[in-house]
C-alpha cells in the first residue's frame, strides 16, 4: 500500500486516481500506523511554505516519515512536498524544512537573467544528468507538468532530472531511499504515469 | 524551455458534449469522457470543459463526468461556466479539476478573483474575457458575450492579474467562426498590459494560424480551439508535429 499523506494541503484526488488507475492500493491518511504499515509513502503538497510545514508539524507525522525513510522505505515528494524536504526555503522569510535532502529552496524570479513569467507553469522538457530508477520508463526529452515560482537549488550532487528556464531547474531529487519531483506525475500524462510506476517498483 | 499548448475546449450541455460530431474510432462522440480520451491521446495539453447549463441537475451531472474524466486522464484539466462563488471553485475542484476559469461571475463579483486567489492559489484561477471592438475600444462582454458591459477589457485584463489571476483566457468575438485566424492586434494590446500566461481564443481555422500566433507573439502561451478540433478540420498530433517543424517547441 502507497500512503499518501494527509496534512490538509491541497488536492490529493488526482494523485489518488493515477495511483489506482495504475492498479496501485493507496490510501489517503493521517495516521502513524498508515505509514508504518506501507510499503511506500508519497509526500504532497500545494500552497505556502511556511503554512504547510507547519501543518505537516501538527501531524505529529514528521518523526515517524524520519524513522521510516531512514529504515529505507522509499518516499516521493510532490511539488511542494518536494520543497519540504530541503534544509530551508526561502519564501517569504527563511524557514526550515526536514532536512531529508541537501540544499534550499529560493525563488525563481530572482535568480531568471530575462523577464520570463513566474510561476514556471507548463510542460517542460526532463533531462537527466545521472541515471535513476524512477525514470527507468522515460526518455530523455520526456515533458513533465510543472507549476511553481520557487526551485530547489545548492542540490546538485542530489539532483536526478533538470529542466531549463532561462535557469536550470531542479526537476527531482534523490537521497537514499527519499525521492521529490518539483512536477507533477499525477498531471504529466503517460510519462508522470510511468514515473509513478517505477516510484511503485523501487 | 516551457512548450506552447495546444487546448481543445469541450462545451458540455446536460452532461453531453455540444457540437462533438465526425469522429472516427469513437462510438459515442457527444460522450465528454470517450472524446477527452481521444483528445489525450492525440496529444492535447490541457482539456477545458465548459459548463452551459443551466438547471441544478444538469450541474450535478457535469461534476459527475468531470469526476469521471479526473480519475482516468492525467493531464491538467480546466472547468469553467457557472462560476460565480468560491462553494463553485470547490465543488469542481473537490471533482478534480486543475484550474477554474471564471468569466461573467468576475464581472458580478470582482472580488471573486482576489478570494479564489488567496485561498486556492494563483495558479488556480483563470479568467476568462470575452471581447469585441466597439467605438474604437476593445469592450469587455459578460453573458457569454451577448451584453457589453462598458468596461475596458484592456484594463479589466491588468485588475485580473493584479487580483491574483493566475491565466487569462482572451476570447474574441470579432474573431470567433470567422476561421481566419487568431485577433493577433487584440492579442497583442493585451499582451503589453500583463504578464502572465496568456491563452488565445477565437478564430483559428488553419494550422498556419496557429504558427502565425506564436511566431508574431512570443507572449501567447497556448493557443485554443473548440469546433476545428471537433470537427476534426485539424488532429492535434498533425498540428502540434506541424508547429514543431515551425521551430516552436511542443510537447509530442
Amino acid at each position: 500500500m502507497i500512503a499518501i499523506i494527509d496534512y490538509g494541503v491541497g488536492n490529493l484526488f488526482s494523485l489518488s486516481s493515477s495511483l489506482t488507475y495504475l492498479g496501485l492500493d493507496n490510501k489517503i491518511t493521517s495516521s502513524a500506523e498508515d505509514i508504518l504499515s506501507a510499503d511506500r509513502i508519497i509526500l504532497p503538497g500545494v500552497g505556502a511554505f511556511s503554512d504547510a510545514v507547519q501543518k505537516l508539524r501538527d501531524t505529529g507525522l514528521i518523526d515517524t516519515i524520519r524513522q521510516q525513510t531512514a529504515a529505507g522505505k522509499p518516499l516521493l515528494g510532490i511539488c511542494l512536498g518536494m520543497q519540504l524536504l530541503f534544509d530551508k526555503s526561502y519564501e517569504y522569510g527563511e524557514h526550515d524544512g526536514l532536512g531529508l535532502v541537501p540544499g534550499r529552496v529560493c525563488p525563481i524570479a530572482d535568480d531568471l537573467t530575462r523577464p520570463l513569467k513566474v510561476p514556471h507553469i507548463g510542460w517542460n522538457a526532463l533531462h537527466f544528468p545521472k541515471p535513476d530508477p524512477l525514470f527507468k520508463y522515460v526518455r530523455e526529452g520526456d515533458c513533465v507538468y510543472y507549476v511553481h515560482s520557487f526551485y530547489a537549488k545548492d542540490c546538485t550532487e542530489n539532483t536526478i532530472a533538470t529542466s531549463e528556464y532561462d535557469i536550470t531547474i531542479t526537476g527531482a531529487v534523490r537521497s537514499g531511499s527519499v525521492y521529490g519531483t518539483q512536477f507533477h506525475p499525477e498531471k504529466s500524462g503517460e510519462v508522470g504515469l510511468n514515473i509513478l510506476r517505477a516510484f511503485s517498483e523501487l | 524551455m516551457i512548450t506552447k499548448r495546444i487546448i481543445p475546449c469541450l462545451d458540455i450541455r446536460d452532461g453531453r458534449v455540444v457540437k462533438g460530431v465526425n469522429f472516427e474510432g469513437i462510438q459515442d462522440v457527444e460522450h465528454p469522457v470517450e472524446l477527452a480520451k481521444f483528445y489525450n491521446q492525440s496529444g492535447a495539453d490541457e482539456l477545458v470543459f465548459y459548463d452551459i447549463t443551466a438547471s441544478f441537475e444538469g450541474r450535478a451531472l457535469f461534476t459527475d463526468i468531470l469526476t469521471q474524466v479526473a480519475s482516468q486522464i492525467f493531464i491538467p484539466l480546466t472547468v469553467g461556466g457557472g462560476i460565480n462563488t468560491l462553494d463553485d471553485f470547490d465543488r469542481v475542484l473537490k471533482c478534480g479539476a486543475d484550474k477554474v476559469s471564471v468569466n461573467s461571475g468576475a464581472i458580478k463579483n470582482p472580488k471573486l478573483i482576489e478570494q479564489a486567489a488567496k485561498k486556492y492559489g494563483d495558479q488556480c484561477v483563470v479568467l476568462s474575457m470575452d471581447i469585441k471592438r466597439v467605438d474604437g475600444q476593445f469592450r469587455l462582454f459578460a453573458k457569454g458575450g451577448r451584453e457589453d458591459t462598458g468596461i475596458d477589457a484592456l484594463e479589466w485584463a491588468r485588475m485580473g492579474e493584479q487580483n491574483g489571476a493566475g491565466e487569462l483566457v482572451v476570447n474574441s468575438i470579432d474573431t470567433d467562426g470567422v476561421k481566419d485566424g487568431f485577433d493577433l492586434e487584440m492579442l497583442a494590446a493585451i499582451a503589453d498590459r500583463v504578464n502572465i500566461p496568456i491563452i488565445a481564443s477565437g478564430g483559428a481555422g488553419r494550422m498556419e494560424d496557429f504558427s502565425e500566433l506564436f511566431h508574431t507573439l512570443p507572449k501567447v502561451d497556448a493557443g485554443l480551439a473548440a469546433s476545428i478540433f471537433h470537427f476534426k478540420e485539424i488532429e492535434i498530433r498533425d498540428l502540434k508535429t506541424y508547429l514543431r517543424g515551425q521551430g516552436i517547441e511542443m510537447r509530442i
